[in-house]
C-alpha cells in the first residue's frame, strides 16, 4: 500500500526540499497499540524492576511499585488526552512542538530516543545473559559468549524494523501475549491460593533494611516496572482511528501492567532472599529455576527472551520514529527524515542508533544502562504534566474537540509532578553521579539547538494542528 | 502589514554530518565516558565476612536453602550479602542537583516560549483567533 498525500509531515526520501511527501501508513488498531505499549514495558516484569529491591528491600519495592503505578496511571490518563488531540509521529515530542515550543520538543525528542535507546540496550544485556546462563543450566558443553547475542539481538531487530511497521508490530503483539502467558503460568504454578507451599513470604520478608528512606529510593527503579507505556503515542501517525485507538490501548495497557506488576512481585519476593534479588538480572527466570521444574524454566527462558525481544524491537520502532520526526523538523539533519522509498519506514533513523546501541550493550553494566533509560523518561514525564496544564490553559476544552478527555486536571499533573519530584531524589540516592551527568547531556544538547540548530528549523510550519490560535498569543 | 516568512538557510551534506556527529560524541562524552571511567553508579559499601556462615550472613534456614538452590555458598553469596547502598549524603550536593534541574526546566520553558511565540506569529501570520489548516 502506497499512500502519497500533501501531509506535512513524512519528508520524500529523494530530497528534503521535494514537493512529494510521503506518509507513513494508516494500518495499526488499538490490539497493536496495546501491542506496542504492553510489548515495550513487560520486560520491566522480567528483570529490572528487582533492582528496587536492592535499593529498599522487598516491601520497599513493592511500595514503589504501586507508586510508579499511581504515576504512570496519571502519566495513561494525560497522555491519553494530549495524544488524541495531537496524532502525530513522535508523539510527546509532536505535542510539546505544539504545546510549549521548539526547544522544549528538541528535548523531548531526545528524551525519547535516549529512554528508548537505552532501554533496547537493557534488553540486549538481558538476552545475552539470559542465553548464556540458560546454556549453562542446561549443562551445554562449551562457553556462550554473551557479547555476541547481544549484537545479533541489536542487528537483527533493527533489520526488521527497517523492513517495515506492520510485521513488526503483528510480531511484537504474538510474542508479548506468549511473556505474558508464562508471567500468569509461574503465578500458577506457585500455588498463590496456598502460601507456604511454594513461596515462603513469612520466611524471606525481612522487614525494611534501609529503613523508610528505602522506600525513597527504591522509587528510583519502581519506574522499571511500567517504562515505556507511553511508548504508544510514537505510532499515531499509524494508528488508524487515533482518536479511539491511543486511549483505548494505552489505558488497558496500564491496566494490564499493574496486574502484571503485583504478580512479579509476588512471585519474587515469596521465592529470593532479597539480597539476591536485588541484583538479579533474570530474577523471574531464576524465579522458575527455584520452583524444580524444568518445563517451566524452559518456558520462562522463553518468555524473558520472547520479553525482552518484544521490548527491543518496539523500542527500536520508538526511537527511530521520535529521531525521524525531529529530522523532518530540522531540528536534526534532515537526511534523518527520510522514508525508505520501498518499506516505508525512517529507515536512516532506525540504522544510525546501530552503533551506539551495540556499544553500550558490550561495555556497561545493566542497572547503568536502566538509569540511564529511567532519567530520560523521568524528565519527559516532567514535560508532560507542565504540558497538559499548558495544553488546557491554550486551548480550553470547549476551543478545539478532543478525542479523550481525562478527569480531574489538574489533579493527575499535579501529582505526576509530585512523584516526578521524589523519583529525582531516589535516583540521587545511590546514582547522583548519573543524574547530574544527564543533566549536564541535557543542558549542553539545548544550548547547542538554540545557538546553532534551531536557525535551519523554519518557523510557522512547525504548528501543523488545525487549531485556533492559543491563547495568551 | 506581515512580515515575510522565516527562511532558514539550507544546511550543506558536510553540515549535517557534523551535526550528527557532533550528537554521538556528546553522548559518548557524557554519558558514556563516565561509566567507562567508574565515575558514575551506584554509591555502595562493601562488608566482608571472615569465613561466612549462613548463620553469620543473617539468612534463616528458608533462605539459605534458596540460595543454595540457586548455586551459592556461603562464601559466594557473602559478595552480594555485604554490598550494600550507601545512602549518606551531602546536603549541599543535593541541593545543587536540584537547583540544576529545576534550572534546566525553567531555562528551557523560557527560551521555548520565545520560540513558540514567533512560530505562533507567523503562522497565524498575526491574525487575532485566526487558524490556517494543516494535517499532521
Amino acid at each position: 500500500m502506497v499512500d502519497i498525500s500533501n501531509t506535512p509531515g513524512a519528508v520524500a526520501p529523494s530530497s528534503a526540499s521535494s514537493p512529494t511527501r510521503v506518509a507513513l501508513k494508516r494500518v495499526l488498531g488499538p490490539a497493536h497499540v496495546w501491542g506496542l505499549g504492553v510489548g515495550i514495558v513487560l520486560v520491566g516484569e522480567f528483570m529490572g524492576w528487582n533492582f528496587a529491591v536492592g535499593k529498599g528491600g522487598a516491601i520497599a519495592a513493592l511500595t514503589a511499585c504501586w507508586l510508579a503505578g499511581i504515576l504512570y496511571t496519571c502519566v495513561a490518563m494525560i497522555d491519553s488526552e494530549v495524544t488524541s488531540t495531537v496524532a502525530a509521529a513522535g508523539g510527546q515530542y509532536a505535542q510539546a512542538k505544539h504545546i510549549i515550543g521548539p526547544l522544549a520538543a528538541f528535548n523531548v525528542g531526545l528524551y525519547l530516543v535516549m529512554a528508548y535507546t537505552m532501554l533496547e540496550v537493557s534488553n540486549a544485556i538481558v538476552t545475552g545473559d539470559l542465553i548464556q546462563a540458560f546454556a549453562a543450566n542446561m549443562g551445554l558443553e562449551g562457553e556462550v559468549d554473551k557479547r555476541a547475542y547481544m549484537v545479533l539481538t541489536i542487528v537483527f531487530l533493527s533489520w526488521l524494523n527497517y523492513r517495515g511497521v506492520l510485521a513488526t508490530l503483528t510480531l511484537n503483539y504474538i510474542i508479548t501475549a506468549i511473556a505474558f502467558a508464562a508471567i500468569i503460568a509461574l503465578f500458577v504454578a506457585v500455588n498463590p491460593l496456598t502460601p507456604g507451599t511454594v513461596v515462603m513470604h513469612d520466611q524471606l520478608l525481612t522487614g525494611l533494611p534501609y529503613g523508610g528512606l528505602g522506600i525513597l529510593a527504591a522509587m528510583h527503579f519502581g519506574l522499571w516496572f511500567y517504562l515505556g507505556i507511553e511508548g504508544t503515542t510514537q505510532a499515531a501517525e499509524e494508528v488508524r482511528s487515533p482518536a479511539r485507538s491511543l486511549p483505548l490501548g494505552t489505558l488497558t495497557g496500564i491496566m494490564t501492567l499493574l496486574i502484571a506488576a503485583t504478580i512479579t512481585w509476588y512471585i519474587g519476593s515469596g521465592l529470593m532472599p532479597w539480597e539476591y534479588l536485588g541484583q538479579a538480572v533474570t530474577p523471574l527466570y531464576d524465579a522458575a529455576r527455584l520452583t524444580g521444574s524444568k518445563p517451566l524454566e524452559v518456558f520462562l527462558f522463553v518468555g524473558t527472551l520472547f520479553a525482552t525481544l518484544a521490548s527491543a524491537n518496539g523500542c527500536i520502532n520508538d526511537a527511530s520514529r521520535a529521531w525521524f520526526a525531529m529530522g523532518r523538523d530540522r531540528y536534526m539533519p534532515v537526511w534523518f527524515g527520510g522514508v525508505h522509498p520501498t518499506y516505508r519506514t525512517p529507515f536512516r533513523s532506525i540504522v544510525f542508533f546501530v552503533p551506539i546501541a551495540i556499544l553500550f550493550a558490550i561495555s556497561t553494566p545493566l542497572d547503568q544502562t536502566i538509569t540511564l533509560s529511567i532519567l530520560s523518561g523521568l524528565l519527559g514525564y516532567t514535560i508532560m504534566a507542565i504540558s497538559v496544564i499548558v495544553f488546557r490553559k491554550k486551548w480550553p476544552l470547549d476551543s478545539i474537540a478532543r478525542g479523550y478527555i481525562h478527569p480531574l486536571h489538574p489533579l493527575p499533573a499535579i501529582l505526576l509532578l509530585t512523584l516526578c519530584a521524589i523519583t529525582y531524589v531516589a535516583v540521587f540516592l545511590g546514582y547522583g553521579t548519573q543524574l547530574l551527568a544527564m543533566m549536564v547531556f541535557y543542558i549542553v544538547a539545548s544550548v547547542w539547538f538554540a545557538l546553532h540548530r534551531y536557525k535551519y528549523c523554519r518557523r510557522g510550519e512547525q504548528f501543523t494542528m488545525p487549531w485556533p490560535k492559543p491563547r495568551g498569543y | 502589514m506581515s512580515k515575510a516568512p522565516y527562511e532558514p538557510p539550507t544546511q550543506s551534506v558536510i553540515g549535517q554530518i557534523v551535526d550528527a556527529v557532533l550528537m554521538l560524541a556528546l553522548v559518548l562524552v557524557t554519558l558514556y565516558l563516565p561509566l567507562l571511567l567508574g565515575l558514575a553508579g551506584g554509591g555502595t559499601t562493601t562488608k566482608t565476612f571472615e569465613n561466612p556462615t549462613w548463620q553469620a550472613l543473617g539468612q534463616n534456614a528458608a533462605m539459605a536453602s534458596q540460595w543454595e538452590k540457586l548455586g551459592f555458598d556461603p562464601a559466594k553469596a557473602a559478595e552480594i550479602i555485604g554490598k550494600r547502598f550507601d545512602y549518606e549524603f551531602s546536603w549541599i550536593a543535593l541541593a545543587i542537583t536540584a537547583v540544576v534541574i529545576v534550572g534546566y526546566f525553567v531555562g528551557m520553558l523560557r527560551w521555548s516560549d520565545k520560540e513558540y511565540r514567533d512560530v505562533i506569529a507567523e503562522h497565524f501570520d498575526d491574525k487575532p483567533g485566526s487558524g490556517r489548516s494543516g494535517g499532521a
